[in-house]
């Protein structure tokens, strides 16, 4: 049997899908839309049945792209997903409205099965609820109360499934609902049922109360002062772990990879699935596995936030700061997350409703600075940047490098904005909220977030960068026949033969991957590279570094032959700085060194931000147009610096 | 002449714990959604905090808090409550 699992927001519907299937759980995308699809397996004594998970809806009329997705399949019955039975969640202090929904589905003549969720809360607030008369207003469906947090009520629920009654579905297409098209039709029809609902005086009226608990937090929590006081403290203790404590694990899993890949290269036989193995895919998997503290940590933090209701104060807190860029205030989070790293930000963007505002969120995240780009921008800045201080105690370099951030920051704003005008959206763009009550969060609740989070990390995105930085560890491994030539022709230079026997090597190294196919690559895009102050060792850096930023600084010192000791650092930027062009000028002046810098600053040069960005916007349509985007923005940023300071 | 009277009040502009009654909402694509979150006519509303800047507005109705932004709560016509005496 497939069931249905449907409500009103801030319900706990997740708590009882969580409590219901635990960990069996699949989690996907709706086709077509980036609507989190959950599904999860249940058993009842008579057998397995399959439960989906849909998004928090307020009617059958679709307004937000949530409900769409609810509307889409109960429309026809030859939908996959049509649901053969349903389970209604219902927040029991809050009886009325959420009966709305429940009666538009009982009169489509589904098996229902209402849970009365949250009861111990209905019960503090002093409210009684007459099941009684609730059977007797809708006698086809069950009746159960759960309260789901403390995983209360699992075999009610279960038990009850076994005795609804086998009915006739009406798809919405075929019901007296899909002749309402006009919003006052529909207005009039919901506004009739609210009526008939509140004269059953199902429970006794909520009365309006002088401020409670829950509204003094408010007041403090959304204070002009406190309130982004406590925002901001916040945000600082997340960063605070996953800019430092994440780099624990990360450097862990980095270690214990670079120790697999050189087992296997020893024990197994050399030749190309050696290399494959120990340089291509194992590699490859730890740099997906390298992501996960951080993935980890933000969700953690954020599902923390989310269960306990002060996420949804934070949007309104932010609100009115973010409207005019077209963000929601829930963008707060994943924009700052992605100074750290772009790709936990990116994946937290899921909590925004707003299809419209998520994708802008998603599109401008990676301008922010991340910690991917520390590495280029110290090499470049001691490159380039004098070591002056300014009025005696201000350090160049270091406005240089807040500059950077600046503009990361800046660039992001203004792209929301023109976005803003650009994106369209068949949504209408609502922002009535409910602010749910204060609750204690759930540990299991926020585990299983993390725990499905990092699984659709490694598996959806990770195919992708694995499958790039095999390609882009081929590209530079081998190269055309000539190489080899080139090789030949090196082992016989006097130079080489009286250098040290770890110079050699180091030279070797340069040569095959400049003879490589991304070298050839590399020199063939020098003319499109030359406007803005680069050379092909430049270019070959560039396109590696695609697999992340930091590798530039690896690439350039495998080309200017410099070996990876201790001191390495120092003797690039050594390199570097006598390094001269055909000319017989430096290659890094202040020139190149700033063009680069910009152009770090806004190209998209991180393959496992796309693959993270084709993953929730569910196409390549919208990582194409960012990579594209972000590269003309670059491109035109670094042109205008190098032909301003040369 | 007394424009006072006819002069109508919308939730936007009801002032923090001023208990209202909801009279009237404005026919546009917005009154289902409000219809639907249980924003009828009749239902008492009562303003309880607002953000930094005064916008959005969390109204409390049914023992619910309801965050709107000002444009969205000026579609809502208001009048103040009747106050049962018993």
């Amino acid at each position: 049997m497939k069931i249905a699992l449907l409500g009103n927001p801030n319900t706990g519907k997740s708590s009882i899908f969580n409590m219901l299937t635990g960990l069996r759980q699949q989690v996907g995308n709706f086709p077509g839309v980036t609507v989190e699809l959950k599904k999860g397996s249940i058993k009842t004594p008579q057998g397995q049945h399959e439960l989906i998970d849909f998004p928090g809806s307020y009617s059958i009329f679709a307004r937000s792209i949530d409900e769409q997705v609810v509307n889409e399949v109960l429309k026809q019955p030859t939908h996959p997903d049509f649901p053969d039975a349903v389970i209604y969640v219902a927040d029991s202090a809050n009886l009325e409205r959420n009966l709305l929904f429940f009666s538009q589905l009982y009169d489509l003549g589904f098996p229902i099965l209402l849970v009365l969720n949250m009861w111990d809360r209905a019960q503090q607030k002093g409210l009684k609820i007459d099941i009684e008369a609730l059977e007797k207003a809708f006698p086809e469906a069950k009746i159960v109360s759960t309260n789901a947090r403390i995983l209360l009520g699992k075999d009610r629920i279960l038990n009850e499934l076994e005795s609804l009654p086998n009915k006739a579905r009406t798809p919405f297409q075929d019901s007296a609902f899909h002749k309402l098209t006009s919003y006052a039709d529909q207005t009039k029809n919901s506004d009739a049922r609210l009526q008939k609902i509140r004269a059953l005086a199902l429970s006794t009226e909520a009365p309006i109360q002088t401020p409670n608990r829950s509204t003094r937090l408010d007041r403090i929590l959304t204070h002009p002062i406190y309130g982004y006081l406590i925002f901001a403290s916040i945000l600082l203790v997340i960063f605070q772990f996953i800019f430092s404590f994440a780099s624990i694990p990360m450097d862990f899993i980095d270690s214990q990879f670079v120790q697999l890949s050189a087992i296997i290269s020893e024990r197994l036989p050399s030749g190309i699935l050696n290399d494959l193995l120990s340089q291509g895919i194992i590699p490859g998997i730890g740099g997906v596995l390298v992501f996960v503290p951080q993935i980890a940590i933000l969700f953690f933090f954020i599902a923390l936030l989310e269960e306990s209701g002060y996420l949804s104060r934070v949007v309104f807190i932010m609100d009115r700061l973010m409207r005019p860029f077209g963000l929601n205030g829930k963008s707060v989070v994943p924009l700052l997350s992605s100074v750290a790293c772009a790709i936990p930000g990116i994946m937290s963007a899921r909590t925004i409703s707003d299809w419209k505002e998520r994708l802008i969120t998603i599109l401008v995240a990676p301008f922010m600075s991340c910690s991917a780009r520390i590495p280029v921008y110290t090499l470049l800045i001691s490159l380039v940047i004098p070591k002056i201080y300014l009025g005696g105690f201000l350090s160049l370099q270091g406005i240089v490098l807040f500059g950077l951030y600046a503009m990361g920051i800046l660039s992001a704003l203004f792209t929301a904005f023109l976005l803003k005008l650009f994106v369209k959206s068949r949504q209408l763009g609502f922002h009535l909220m409910e602010l749910p009550d204060y609750k204690t969060p759930r540990l299991r609740n926020v585990g299983i977030t993390v725990f499905e989070k990092v699984k659709v990390f490694i598996f959806d995105a990770g195919k992708i960068i694995v499958a790039i930085s095999i390609l882009l560890w081929a590209l530079a491994t081998y190269g055309p026949p000539s190489r080899e030539q080139a090789l030949r022709a090196l082992h016989h230079d006097t130079s080489f033969l009286n250098a040290a026997p770890s110079e050699q090597q180091e030279q070797e190294n340069a040569l095959l991957l400049s003879k490589s196919y991304i070298g050839h690559f590399g020199k063939w895009m020098e003319p499109a590279i030359q406007p803005l102050g680069y050379d092909w060792k430049i270019g070959i850096a560039l396109l590696s570094s695609f697999a992340a930023r930091e590798v530039f600084v690896g690439s350039l010192a495998t080309i200017y032959a410099v070996g990876d000791d201790s001191d390495s650092q120092k003797r690039l930027v050594q390199k570097l700085k006598d390094a001269k062009n055909d000319q017989g000028k430096p290659t890094y002046g202040l020139a190149t060194g700033s063009s680069l810098l910009i152009f770090y600053v806004f190209a998209m040069q991180c393959m496992a931000t796309l693959a993270v960005v084709k993953r929730e916007t569910n196409s390549w349509k919208w990582p194409l147009i960012q990579l594209f985007f972000m590269g003309a923005v670059a491109y035109i940023g670094a042109f205008i610096v190098y032909q301003f300071l040369v | 002449m007394n424009v006072l009277l006819h002069m109508s009040k919308t939730l936007e502009g009801i002032s923090l714990n001023e208990l209202v009654e909801i009279a009237a909402i404005a026919d546009n694509e917005i009154a289902p959604k409000l219809t639907e979150m249980g924003l009828t006519k009749g239902q008492k509303i009562k303003a309880i905090f607002k953000a930094p800047f005064g916008d959005p507005i969390a109204y409390e109705i049914n023992g619910n808090i309801i965050s709107m932004r000002k444009e969205e709560a000026m579609q809502v016509e208001v009048r103040r409550a009747q106050v049962k005496f018993s």
